[in-house]
């Protein structure tokens, strides 16, 4: 399974890739992706919106199933990825990069102690 | 048959008829005289141009191909896809409910009447609640209308707050999504490793700002919830009431009423537990019987008696309105009066004692092959996980699509989604142990082809008019209507 080590995930198979400053970027894994299946559609929330932590940001509907998108942190949506709204087969080739969602400003770096590195994840996946 | 059928559009040819009118014996007048300029329109409407023959023949073609309850089996998973008795269908085309009109005045309509508010004490008697209204279209329109009476309680006590729905990881999709609709936040409760409610975890998220818990029970796994009386304690301590989607009703018919374990309001669905026609537009009917607390808030108008006969109750001044025009499917509430006065309460209680026997025999001589996530003796369907085969290149959606070939309806497939690879099954009450037999043992053969021969399932269906479907595609770049461009 493809898990770039400098990112952190959540337990709802998001990951988040510190960017600079607050800002940290959002997508699901290549384990969530290939679990859903083709992704034919992603609801996103807008730029301006504040994230909670654990609460739903938006979904991602796929042939099989309509999955909620957890916010891993919470902080300020400053960017959402509109490619997706045409392209979001992008979830499904290339999660790491242009299939990732928003961009956060977090209101503190607390959340991000609270995810899992790339092998407690891997290990998470893996009992399932 | 061919695969490709073409659109009635495209069998058009100028000129072709279907129909033949009378001579006109008025005199023509120009519509430019009648209507305003507005209305009419520039250009001819390009029906399509088909005689007769070809009318007939496309249709009854395309009629061919759907597949329902009489064609064959359908064990499709929180549907009860059960038999429709054709008995139902005399008896509501009898001209005293076919022939009737909604502003008949009531003294010509006492029978239609009299039959609505039976049926009203039929369904309370068999929920174990006090009051029903039949209005309801169908079981999503019943949810909202259950939940827009907990709305119109909450505020009619002073409680503006209480603004969130608690439904368990394992519910219908339409319970968030109807919360959602009667303008509440829903929150999630998790299931335990037993597959029922998470006693724990709703003790956390219940609260001041809970309105209700919406719970079906038996579950959509299948498993009754063994902790209903404690998990209704929890919820009314808290101040919030409880919702029963009676979407799994065929189990406990006779047996246990959602009254009786502490549940305030309970929709039920006709078109699923009590035989009417379901699937193809049904169309569904979704009553809702409510405790004492919530009748002040029912839909108007009810059916009532008094020493002159039966009437439309309207004075109810706390009502949330009428929910749907004139009283709901009518016909639909004659079909389902029908069998239950058919079957009568030692019948109805057979019914979900044969419902669950047929789903534990299915269950128990599947276990061998699929993995059984929540292995304990179930209600009136069961789940499997299709986990096994999933590790040798087969996912459920394949076997699914493989159940085709053999001339099966598949389950419900991929829900619950706390279940992976899920299948859900669904036999009811109405086939034979021959039928069941039957569709076991394409499963077993399908979990051996499994094993030897994947790109089999893989590749299906193989049989039938229509291959494998780009579900990805359909959803993707939508066509939803024939264009002329398209030509």
């Amino acid at each position: 399974m493809n898990l770039p080590k400098e990112f952190r995930y959540s337990d709802e198979h998001e990951w988040v890739k510190q960017e600079g400053g607050n800002k940290v970027r959002i997508g699901i894994t290549d384990f969530a992706q290939s679990e859903l299946g083709d992704i034919v559609f992603v609801e996103l929330p807008e730029v301006g919106d504040e994230l909670e932590a654990n609460s739903p940001f938006g979904s991602v509907e796929s042939v099989k199933t309509v999955s909620e998108l957890y916010a891993p942190v919470s902080g300020k949506v400053v960017e959402i990825n509109e490619d997706l709204e045409d392209s979001p087969e992008n979830v499904n080739t290339a999660p790491y990069e242009g299939g990732w969602m928003v961009v956060v400003e977090m209101t503190d770096d607390a959340g991000l102690e609270k995810l899992m590195d790339a092998d407690k994840y891997q290990a998470m996946v893996s009992e399932d | 048959m061919s695969a490709e059928k073409e659109l009635i559009f495209e069998l058009s040819k100028p000129g072709r008829v279907a129909f033949s009118l009378p001579e006109n014996d008025v005199p023509d007048r120009d519509p430019s005289e009648l209507l305003p300029e507005g209305m009419i329109r520039k250009t001819p409407a390009e029906f399509p141009e088909v005689s007769e023959l070809d009318l007939i023949r496309h249709y009854t073609e395309l009629s061919r191909r759907n597949y329902g309850i009489d064609n064959g089996f359908y064990p499709l998973g929180s549907c009860t896809m059960k038999y429709n008795p054709k008995v139902h269908e005399d008896v509501v085309r009898y001209p005293g409910f076919a022939k009737i009109h909604p502003y008949q005045p009531e003294e010509s309509v006492q029978g239609a009447l009299q039959l609505m508010f039976e049926l009203q004490q039929d369904l309370a008697e068999i929920t174990g609640m006090d009051e029903v209204t039949l209005q309801p279209a169908a079981g999503a329109q019943g949810e909202w209308t259950g939940l827009m009476m907990i709305r119109a309680y909450h505020e009619s006590r002073g409680e503006t707050k209480r603004n969130k729905v608690i439904v368990p990881d394992s519910a219908h999709g339409t319970n968030p999504a109807s919360a959602t609709v009667a303008g509440f936040e829903s929150v999630t409760v998790k299931s335990n490793s037993e597959g029922l409610v998470s006693v724990a975890d709703l003790k956390k998220v219940v609260g001041e700002d809970t309105a209700a818990l919406m719970l079906t029970n038996p579950n959509t796994l299948g498993l009754f919830e063994r902790e209903i009386k404690e998990i209704a304690d929890i919820v009314h301590d808290a101040g919030g009431l409880l919702y029963y989607d009676g979407a799994n009703a065929n189990a406990i018919l006779g047996k246990t009423r959602p009254g009786d374990m502490g549940f305030d309001v309970v929709h039920l669905n006709l078109h699923k537990t009590f035989t009417t026609p379901h699937g193809g537009g049904g169309p569904g009917s979704g009553p809702v019987g409510v405790k004492s607390v919530l009748s002040p808030f029912l839909p108007v108008p009810v059916v009532s008696k008094s020493e002159k006969g039966y009437y439309f109750d309207a004075d109810r001044p706390q009502s949330i309105g009428r929910v749907k025009a004139f009283h709901g499917n009518f016909g639909m509430l004659v079909r389902a009066y029908a069998y239950i006065r058919t079957m009568g309460p030692d019948g109805l209680r057979q019914i979900s004692e044969n419902a669950v026997l047929n789903a534990n025999y299915m269950m128990k001589r599947l276990e061998e092959h699929f993995e059984v996530p929540f292995p304990q003796y179930c209600k009136h369907e069961f789940v499997l996980s299709g986990n096994r085969q999933k590790k040798l290149g087969v996912r459920t959606l394949d076997m699914a699509k493989r159940l085709l070939d053999f001339g099966v309806h598949p389950p419900t497939v991929y829900f619950p989604l706390i279940v992976d690879e899920c299948m859900m099954i669904e036999p009811t009450e109405t086939e034979s142990k021959e039928t069941l037999d039957q569709f076991i043992d394409v499963m077993v053969k399908i979990a051996k082809e499994a094993e030897d021969h994947p790109e089999v399932i893989q590749e299906a269906p193989h049989h039938t008019l229509v291959k494998r479907l780009d579900e990805v595609g359909a959803a993707r770049k939508p066509v939803l209507r024939w264009e002329k461009s398209n030509q």
